[in-house]
């Protein structure tokens, strides 16, 4: 017994000793694909884009704050983490840096003290990003006004405070390395990739992480909690992929906020909460022609079933029945006039229910979300008035809003599983987004 | 009762709103605020409908810049422009709509004495300026930016109190609604708002047009007061 477990750990440590000198090297050469729109004026204006596109300000800035200065709370199942002053102020900020410490912490995830960077910080996206364009990035942020402002320590649970148990954590799922363009795809294709992988960090939030925040999309193609959100996976057919949408409404969603809901049956959605920051913040500054990339990459993306196990009933089917008579009536009472009797929607003040992947996806965060705080999607050049949805979260109880969240998740031919009041208790804290 | 019975009637009849219009679109903000922005005297929510525009304009940029915390506001009008935010404001404010009447709390007659003595009179010794001071004689609101204080239910005033107390309720510096309600005592608050919430609203509830004598305080949020520099 004894020598098994021996074995057993000598076996253990050989595995790990064999991925640590197996791992691939890192890639650190490679150009970025060239962006189809119009040529940037310099070479600032070009780093400025890809900041914009990398959603480096709206985490970099509290609210009220100065632009990148940092101290933005952003909560995580490892505790709050707070963004650093990213200005050039050389005390508090990144002035003091060179560029090969920024290229550094961009593609290697390395602080310019030596010091491993949480993962909060997308550089494991980030890391596919050109050395050019890193560089552009670095210049441009040299240009923003420096602001004096020290950053605020993060507040972990432990072990995750323990910041070098990160070096682990890299070895299992860290791989740095530029974006290698795949020669059988179009240019606009391998652009839209690189942008999507890598500078605009879409898989940051659309894909799964494990239990220890690693990016698990290989083996696990669902969409990812961030911000209390459910950040939809954009490979699955029941969730966000858009293999069936037109290129064209895929840039009116990133530009606007908003797409569809002027006529039935036409494709239709809007961003809400993360989603609705990243529009209103970068997406709609894009050019249109970045933005048409990424729509052909997105719409390209294969359809992957998730292999996540269905959620379980947790109702008997009497008390389903006694859930669905009462979500009728609530549904009567406070939805209908604007959705409709049957889910159908009334364009364009409001979308369809039925059939509505928002409202079935496996996931139910959302549409309990939407109905406690209601929301407006971002109010954009393309959308400048939008419509909202009127929050519920004062006037209904938890059990109310599971029966009608229910309700419209098993009525004119959705087939989506109920949701219990436990599940909009859990939804009633934490910040909002 | 002629009142109450012009008040009922006008909520009941209020159809539903076209679909592609501004009162659809400000739905969301019914829910608490009531139909057309006028929340009744109960509970917490404050009345919006009548409302001077530059006032809502400046709260809800104030719930988007983080001066003011109330995490649903804020989460509602982040991501709006001003355009959008000035027709919300502009919307609420042109609601002529009747008054609920003034809520009727048990308050010892001491504590309402000293309220009204506070709105109308102040206290030069600890250098409280009276309410209608700024608020107007009729503490009805000085157009475009002063509010009116009737109307209103107590736990909202109390409230707005402490956060003026605490820093969590801003206004654009120098912040002469934090001055006032650091030098007040909590009792004193209580005073205040206890007298305040038991008004009627008088029979025309808009703000006046302009301060009948230059306000005792500079205040960052009145636009042609911080331009001239007027005292």
């Amino acid at each position: 017994m004894k020598k098994r477990v021996i074995a057993g750990v000598v076996l253990i440590a050989l595995l790990v000793v064999l991925i640590w000198f197996l791992r691939p090297g890192d890639v650190q050469t490679g150009e970025a694909p060239p962006p189809l729109g119009a040529a940037p004026a310099s070479e600032i204006e070009h780093g400025r884009a890809l900041v914009n596109l990398a959603d480096c300000q709206p985490c970099h800035t509290a609210r009220g704050g100065a632009p990148f200065a940092g101290g933005r709370a952003i909560p995580t199942p490892f505790g709050v983490f707070y963004s650093p002053n990213i200005t050039p102020d050389p005390e508090t900020g990144i002035g003091a840096w060179s560029a090969e410490d920024f290229w550094h912490a961009l593609h290697n995830g390395y602080s310019r003290d030596g010091r491993p960077l949480y993962p909060t910080f997308p550089y494991t996206n980030y890391t596919k990003i050109s050395r050019r364009d890193a560089l552009a990035m670095y210049e441009y942020l040299k240009t923003v006004p420096a602001v004096r402002q020290p950053r605020r320590e993060h507040e972990l649970r432990f072990p995750y405070d323990h910041r070098m148990l990160l070096i682990a954590w890299r070895r299992l799922f860290f791989r740095p390395g530029v974006f290698q363009p795949d020669p059988q795809q179009s240019p606009e294709w391998n652009r839209g990739a690189y942008l999507v992988q890598g500078v605009a960090n879409c898989s940051a939030c659309h894909e799964a992480r494990n239990a220890l925040g690693a990016i698990q999309s290989k083996t696990n193609p669902a969409g990812g909690l961030v911000l209390n959100w459910y950040a939809p996976s954009l490979t699955n057919p029941h969730e966000a992929s858009l293999r069936d949408w037109s290129e064209a409404d895929i840039v009116t969603l990133l530009q606007t906020g908003r797409v569809g809901m002027s006529a039935p049956g036409e494709p239709h959605a809007a961003t809400l909460g993360p989603m609705a920051e990243v529009v209103y913040e970068n997406l709609q500054h894009v050019d249109p022609a970045e933005l048409h990339a990424m729509a052909v990459y997105l719409k390209a993306l294969p359809d992957v079933e998730s292999s996540a196990r269905a959620r379980p009933m947790r109702i008997s089917s009497a008390g389903l029945e006694g859930t669905m008579k009462r979500g009728a009536k609530l549904y009567a009472d406070h939805c209908a006039r604007c959705h409709g009797d049957n889910g159908e929607g009334k364009p364009p003040a409001a979308p369809p229910l039925a059939g509505n992947r928002a409202v079935t996806m496996d996931s139910a965060v959302n549409p309990i979300r939407i109905v406690l705080y209601g929301g407006y999607p971002p109010g954009t050049a393309g959308n400048p008035r939008p419509f909202g949805m009127p929050p519920f979260s004062p006037t209904l109880t938890d059990t109310e809003i599971a029966a009608v969240v229910t309700y419209m998740r098993r009525s004119w031919n959705n087939n989506a599983s109920p949701v219990s009041s436990t599940e909009v208790a859990r939804n009633r804290t934490g910040p909002l987004w | 009762m002629a009142f109450l019975a012009t008040w009922t009637v006008a909520a009941a009849q209020s159809p539903s709103p076209p679909l592609d219009s501004i009162d659809q679109r400000l739905q969301p903000c019914m829910v608490c605020h009531g139909k057309e922005g006028r929340a009744t005297s109960e509970g917490y929510y404050p009345r919006i409908a009548g409302k001077p525009a530059g006032y809502l304009f400046n709260q809800l940029i104030n719930f988007r810049n983080g001066h003011r915390h109330f995490p649903m506001m804020t989460y509602l009008v982040e991501r709006q422009t001003d355009a959008y935010l000035q027709e919300m404001a502009d919307y609420f404010a042109g609601q002529d709509l009747p008054y609920p009447p003034p809520q009727a709390l048990n308050v010892p007659p001491a504590v309402l004495t000293r309220g009204k003595q506070l709105v109308m009179e102040g206290d030069a010794a600890q250098r409280i300026p009276a309410c209608r001071a700024c608020h107007g004689e009729r503490l009805v609101g000085v157009a475009p930016a002063v509010p009116s204080l009737l109307g209103l239910p107590r736990d909202y005033l109390m409230a707005q109190f402490g956060a003026w107390r605490n820093g969590t309720r801003r206004a654009t510096a120098p912040d002469c609604m934090a001055e006032v309600a650091k030098s007040l005592s909590p009792t004193d608050v209580n005073a205040v708002a206890s007298w305040l919430a038991t008004q009627p609203v008088p029979e025309n509830p808009k703000a006046d047009a302009a301060f009948a004598e230059p306000p005792p305080r500079k205040c960052g949020s009145i636009p042609e007061q911080a331009s001239t520099g007027a005292p």
